[in-house]
């Protein structure tokens, strides 16, 4: 399958959604509203939840089913309230000492008037600096559309997981072809010199691991992706499990801090 | 003989760019020599235009003080990029060739009027001072050294954001500086982040935004996303200030807008107040 082939799989709206998620693996979600600033961000939700009875806090982008969804949610481009409401939610899970999950799947953060004055690029920086050092597990799970900084923004974890038919990239192949073709038709060239895919995403070391989707995608069958995305997430929380948490975030910074280090 | 004849070579007019200078945010024009003269500043405006990064360091370092680090950390192309122009190696390559830079950042120790520093300066003539494995990498082992050594972190940003060429890896690199500026932070040494015009996308979005005080100079473009992008989302025309330097110490995100002549007077006076 060819890179923007993958791309089209991932932007499916028929892939199971953030709902898809929290209902097929985990129970008793109960959504926590608002960063304590300004807003309530409905791109990015978050709440607890139990977890094969474990109680863990759930975190995610949420891009809506049906367009009025859609509309609420913003496709799930969140605003900086979104990752504000997400660090505070951490922050409690943290204090109870209680494993953050992630789910992943956003064009990127909103690129709006009202998003920029109140502080995007602070909140993205600020969220990367956060997780970095979050003394609790965090695993993330790249689902659909990972999009750039407002992907990366939730994606500072222990373990990044990725389903096999997602993307994860710097930039949009529309956007790269727009800059370095000159043409936003050119995506599927731009897709595949950014090498997206979770195969390549593996070799670059950029992920940990790969959760199979049924046969034809996740689309096709949302109860099996959800359970093989549930045997992933307890597997990771169970390697996880009894951790120091400071040789954690010390292991999470060494994770990062190896990517892209090509000078020994 | 005709009673007029051609010239065989035209006379050397220099071009129109190599003498005059404009002034990208009032438009207006100037002499080379006065703009210069005028360290790079609108005399009009006061915009304060873009310097390379070793006009920077020595306009902030003390003179002889900046010992350059990690010159041999530069760029990789692991994804052998290629896109409708060619490849991302011949072009890194000529502006290496060109620059003599090997990375989109200049790092080194130094002091700042008497206050030792570690001081990493962008350089937005390196393709476009974009984000790549080699400037992330950088700018981590900045923060390593500067913890061993006891010294604040001075950043000055410019930059489009990360490098596409380098991939998934050049996103990580947002991700591998916040973490070790938050660990620099956590030794109670101070870093000030200078956004310089432009700092726009990963670049502010991760280590340029997270200064214990972020500055900046007149008019400076900070921003997240691009104004095109943020017009062609929302149809509305923007204000004219809209992601100035200006814009953003109004909504809060900007400690200072610092005048560039006294910007090293300013940093020092900060790490003297912190007991640095």
């Amino acid at each position: 399958m060819t890179a923007i082939e993958k791309v089209k799989i991932a932007r499916d709206p028929k892939r199971p959604h953030l709902k898809d998620f929290i209902d097929g693996i985990f129970a008793g979600f109960e959504e926590l509203h608002g960063d304590r600033l300004a807003n309530d961000d409905r791109a990015l939700i978050g709440g607890f939840a139990t977890l094969e009875g474990r109680s863990v806090l759930v975190l995610g982008h949420n891009k809506g089913a049906t367009v009025e969804e859609n509309m609420a949610a913003n496709f799930g481009m969140a605003n900086p309230d979104g990752y504000r409401k997400a660090m505070r939610l951490a922050k409690l899970a943290e204090k109870f000492h209680l494993p953050v999950i992630t789910f992943v799947d956003t064009p990127g953060a909103y690129p709006g008037r009202e998003a920029e004055e109140r502080g995007q690029a602070e909140a993205i920086a600020k969220s990367l600096e956060f997780f970095a050092r979050l003394k609790t597990p965090v695993v993330v799970v790249i689902t659909g559309e990972g999009g750039s900084g407002g992907a990366l923004a939730i994606a500072v974890g222990d373990r990044v997981l990725m389903m096999e038919n997602a993307v994860y990239s710097v930039i949009s192949p529309e956007g790269c072809a727009g800059i370095l073709w000159r043409d936003g038709a050119k995506a599927p060239e731009a897709a595949e010199a950014l090498k997206i895919t979770a195969a390549d995403l593996k070799k670059l070391g950029a992920i940990d691991e790969i959760v199979k989707e049924p046969a034809g995608g996740a689309q096709k069958n949302r109860a099996l992706a959800c359970k093989n995305v549930k045997k992933a997430l307890l597997k990771a929380l169970a390697e996880l499990d009894g951790t120091d948490p400071d040789a954690l975030i010390e292991a999470r910074c060494e994770k990062f801090a190896k990517m892209g280090n090509f000078h020994k | 003989m005709a009673w007029f004849e051609f010239p065989k070579e035209k006379p050397a007019i220099p071009p129109a760019k190599a003498l005059w200078a404009i002034c990208p945010k009032c438009k207006s024009h100037f002499e080379k020599k006065t703009w210069k003269e005028n360290n790079s500043i609108c005399p009009k405006c006061n915009y304060h235009g873009r310097l390379s990064a070793r006009e920077r360091i020595a306009q902030i370092a003390d003179e002889g003080s900046f010992t350059e680090l990690f010159r041999e950390v530069s760029y990789s192309d692991h994804l052998d990029f290629h896109d409708a122009t060619g490849s991302y190696k011949s072009k890194i390559d000529a502006t290496i060739a060109k620059s003599g830079e090997t990375e989109s950042i200049v790092a080194g120790t130094c002091e700042i009027g008497g206050h030792k520093a570690m001081l990493c300066v962008m350089d937005f003539s390196f393709m476009g001072g974009s984000l790549g494995t080699g400037t992330g990498e950088r700018i981590a082992r900045a923060c390593r050294q500067a913890v061993e050594e006891r010294r604040p972190l001075v950043i000055f940003s410019a930059s489009g954001g990360a490098r596409m060429h380098e991939g998934i890896l050049s996103l990580m690199q947002m991700a591998k500086t916040s973490a070790a500026i938050a660990k620099l932070k956590e030794a109670g040494l101070p870093y000030i982040s200078v956004l310089t015009d432009p700092t726009t996308g990963g670049v502010s979005a991760s280590y340029a935004m997270l200064g214990d005080i972020n500055i900046t100079e007149p008019k400076a473009l900070i921003g997240f996303a691009g104004r095109r992008v943020i017009e062609n989302t929302i149809h509305q025309k923007l204000p004219d200030d809209f992601q100035s330097a200006e814009y953003l110490e109004k909504h809060g995100f900007i400690d200072k807008i610092v005048e560039r002549s006294r910007l090293k007077g300013f940093i020092a006076k900060m790490l003297g107040l912190w007991g640095f």
